[in-house]
């Protein structure tokens, strides 16, 4: 049943019907309607950040811990452009998000109005969809129709675009059911021609490998659930990209940790050298695949991908599915499991044989120090000493070296516990990250794993933290330098260190007590477990500034323009490894 | 590993098609693609072509359905198999897109381009134009005692031929509408 409201209230009220129980924004002149009405019900809890980016990747942190799409609202021109990275961000790693707009009243738009920006032109490029709603009437069913593009398919970020006078507006609101949701309706099953082939190849596998990704937590729940079970089932080895940890234990038997340029000696070399390799909602990125045609030169490749454009884009597949995990896999386990559930037994033995004498080599393993604290050190101590939370450990991150090394160190038992910028690498995404996981999970463990460097990106957040009385740990694993850029310039520029050091950094417990939290400062490897159990001990937002060694490198690495079994593990000679061809990659 | 039976088509009804191979050949493909005729539309494709760094030899668009809101948009581009299927997927996932259909690989198809040309010049080169024009089915649309405008329709390659007749017959200005296209009905 229509029902006659204002613009402002229509946008409420859709929200409302789409359960929406959170919003991150920023208010200004553009949406100052929007927020009249918020501040007159109380269903829809507004988190007021300090910053439109950080209300951007909070809303990721909130769609990621959750499952469910993060709603956002700014106002027009810089309250738009602001949200630019977080939108880019959401788009590369398929996070669903509906960000709202203000815009200028119609009759201005094109005039250079006060805070006026093409919203719509600039963020094109940067959402799934984006519409500029013109009428009213129209504002309920975009609204409804965004949410369904956003979580449809390959998730990602949409925008709508609401002129002032639009807010102000009476129209007419359509429910929920009444709505249209338009002809956008991805396939999900996958061609069951393709499925019986992977079957096949799975039943024929010499040297098989699962190489999983952030799809597979995408597609939800059950998708972790029946790649589980296919695992067990089939005894494969399985690794994952950077967005796919936590879909299949860190525990399990079958895991080999991550893969890709930082990922693990037995990962790579398994991807490197398999006979089947089957792709489950991973995208054949650049940070894993090293040189392409050198990448797994003598195997069968499957991908099962919700996104046609994924598909052979990178590398060429030989079983393409197209389908949502979640289906595909369900009908791969069928039938796996109707056609008896073989496998090349004495085969898989010998693969694992291969595979247990590449994880003998201890990729992870680094020098050890009693006078400095290795920042691999702190993350194997923060990994111990929160063991007994891992059920609702929530780990965020900001993007370098402390993002390898949270990855390869620390172990995520299930999906949705991990939260990381993958595609577009996002320094400043851990602590507004951190920060929409804790509105999501009041009373979880949530760390964001920081670099100082990325942390100071979007420190202005803690201010939020403390508003909202959000006990987030920020764990900054503080090297006083651009850590991965210092060590890219190590390696490949003649040790000319450019602009990669943290010249006049604050001191980070004054600041935190600036912010009105706690601040730790740590550099004794003696006394590191007792400011680790003091951070997780404190019932508030906490900055911890672990200094750790400047110098380290994050190892294991695949150089630029190398393929995967030419990787470097560790402090051997990295002089001159990689050639001008590779050097031009970033 | 020879226990794969995938035959090209096998997966016809998915979005995309096994190509037989992967070569470097750069080929050319009219692609349409039935779009919903919305604002910002034909910048989300366009977007999509210069973002991704592919090429449009030709783009035509127009409302073909007044009712239902739809717009037809011819697009005429080049590059490898691969890359031409990477445009297909990447045009098929834009949110307002309703179908993509390439007729290069569809079975045969007509194309036909219009254009229009000023050609300028005296006497014997104005026989001579007039001439040509009769040859090429073109029609004069305009006329003063110095110059004809003339209209012309046909493959993009006969528009080349013809202009490049008229070039030296005092040709001054050249309007293309670019490359409409229709497969060709039943079997």
């Amino acid at each position: 049943m229509a029902r006659p409201m204002t613009g402002a209230q229509i946008v409420v009220q859709a929200l409302k019907d789409q359960g929406v129980d959170t919003v991150f924004g920023y208010p200004g002149g553009a949406v100052l309607p929007i927020y009249d009405e918020i501040f007159q019900q109380s269903d829809i809890r507004h988190i007021l950040v300090r910053h439109e980016q950080g209300a951007v990747h909070a809303a990721e942190g909130y769609a990621r811990s959750t499952g469910k799409p993060g709603v956002v609202l700014v106002t027009s021109g810089p309250g738009a452009t602001n949200a630019v990275t977080g939108l880019t961000d959401a788009l590369m790693d398929s996070i669903p998000l509906v960000v709202l707009t203000g815009q200028v009243p119609t009759f201005m738009i094109g005039s250079d109005a006060f805070q006026e920006a093409d919203t719509i032109g600039i963020t094109r490029p940067c959402t799934k969809m984006n519409w500029l709603v013109k009428e009213t009437d129209q504002l309920g069913p975009r609204i409804h129709e965004a949410f369904h593009v956003a979580t449809s398919g390959r998730p990602g970020p949409v925008l709508i675009d609401i002129p002032k006078d639009v807010q102000f507006a009476d129209g007419m609101y359509e429910d929920r059911a009444e709505t249209d949701k338009g002809h956008y309706h991805p396939r999900v099953e996958g061609d069951s021609d393709a499925i019986d082939a992977l079957v096949t190849a799975m039943e024929t596998a010499q040297k098989p490998v699962f190489y999983t990704g952030g799809g597979v937590i995408n597609s939800g729940d059950e998708a972790s659930q029946l790649l589980r079970e296919l695992v067990a089932a089939t005894g494969f080895p399985i690794t994952s990209t950077l967005m796919g940890l936590g879909a299949y234990p860190a525990s399990g038997e079958h895991w080999l940790g991550m893969l890709g340029m930082h990922g693990l000696y037995e990962a790579n070399l398994a991807m490197h050298d398999c006979d089947l390799m089957i792709n489950i909602g991973a995208r054949f990125d650049d940070r894993i695949t090293g040189r392409i045609d050198a990448f797994s030169p003598h195997s069968i490749k499957a991908h099962i991908d919700i996104d046609p454009s994924s598909i052979n884009k990178v590398i060429r597949v030989d079983i393409p599915i197209l389908g949502d995990v979640t289906h595909v896999l369900r009908e791969v386990l069928a039938r796996w499991t109707a056609r008896g559930g073989k496998t090349e037994t004495a085969a898989l033995k010998a693969w694992w044989e291969q595979i247990s004498e590449w994880q003998s080599v201890r990729c992870l393993s680094y020098r050890r120090s009693k006078k400095t604290i290795k920042p691999q050190h702190a993350l194997e101590r923060l990994e111990a000493l929160t063991q007994h939370r891992k059920d609702d450990r929530y780990i965020c991150t900001e993007v370098g070296q402390h993002q390898m090394w949270a990855a390869q160190y620390l172990g995520f038992e299930h999906p949705n516990l991990w939260m990381t910028s993958g595609g577009l690498g996002t320094m400043g995404y851990g602590l507004p990250a951190s920060v929409g996981a804790q509105i999501a999970h009041p009373d979880a463990l949530v760390i964001n794993v920081a670099g100082e460097a990325s942390w100071l990106m979007n420190m202005q957040e803690m201010g939020t933290a403390v508003q909202y009385r959000l006990p987030i740990k920020q764990f900054i694993l503080n090297n006083e330098r651009l850590g991965m850029v210092r060590q890219w310039q190590e390696l490949l520029h003649g040790e000319r260190y450019s602009h990669s050091w943290s010249e006049a950094l604050p001191d980070f417990v004054k600041l935190a007590e600036a912010f009105g939290c706690k601040g730790i400062r740590v550099s004794d490897p003696a006394d590191l477990d007792d400011a680790i159990q003091e951070m997780l001990d404190y019932d508030g937002p906490v900055i911890m500034d672990c200094l750790v060694e400047k110098h380290e490198n994050c190892f294991p690495m695949i150089p630029s323009g190398k393929a995967h079994n030419e990787m470097l593990l560790g402090e051997a000679d990295t002089q001159g490894v990689i050639d001008s061809k590779g050097s031009v990659l970033v | 590993m020879s226990a794969l039976h995938i035959k090209q088509g096998a997966t016809s009804h998915s979005a995309y098609n096994l190509r037989p191979n992967f070569s470097d050949t750069v080929e050319t493909h009219t692609l349409t693609v039935l779009v919903d005729n919305e604002p910002g539309v034909l910048a989300r494709v366009i977007g999509l072509f210069s973002g991704r760094g592919y090429n449009i030899e030709s783009l035509t668009v127009a409302e073909v359905d007044h009712t239902g809101h739809h717009s037809r948009i011819t697009i005429v581009t080049t590059g490898t198999p691969q890359v031409i299927e990477q445009i297909k997927a990447q045009l098929s996932r834009i949110v307002p897109v309703h179908r993509v259909n390439d007729l290069t690989v569809e079975g045969p198809s007509v194309e036909r381009e219009l254009a229009l040309l000023k050609v300028e010049g005296k006497g014997e080169h104005r026989v001579e134009a007039l001439r040509l024009a009769d040859i090429f089915r073109a029609k004069v649309v305009d006329s003063t005692l110095t110059s004809f405008v003339f209209e012309i329709t046909g493959t993009p390659e006969k528009i080349d031929a013809f202009s490049e007749l008229m070039r030296p017959l005092g040709l001054v200005e050249l309007a293309r509408t670019g490359v409409a296209a229709l497969a060709r009905s039943g079997e």
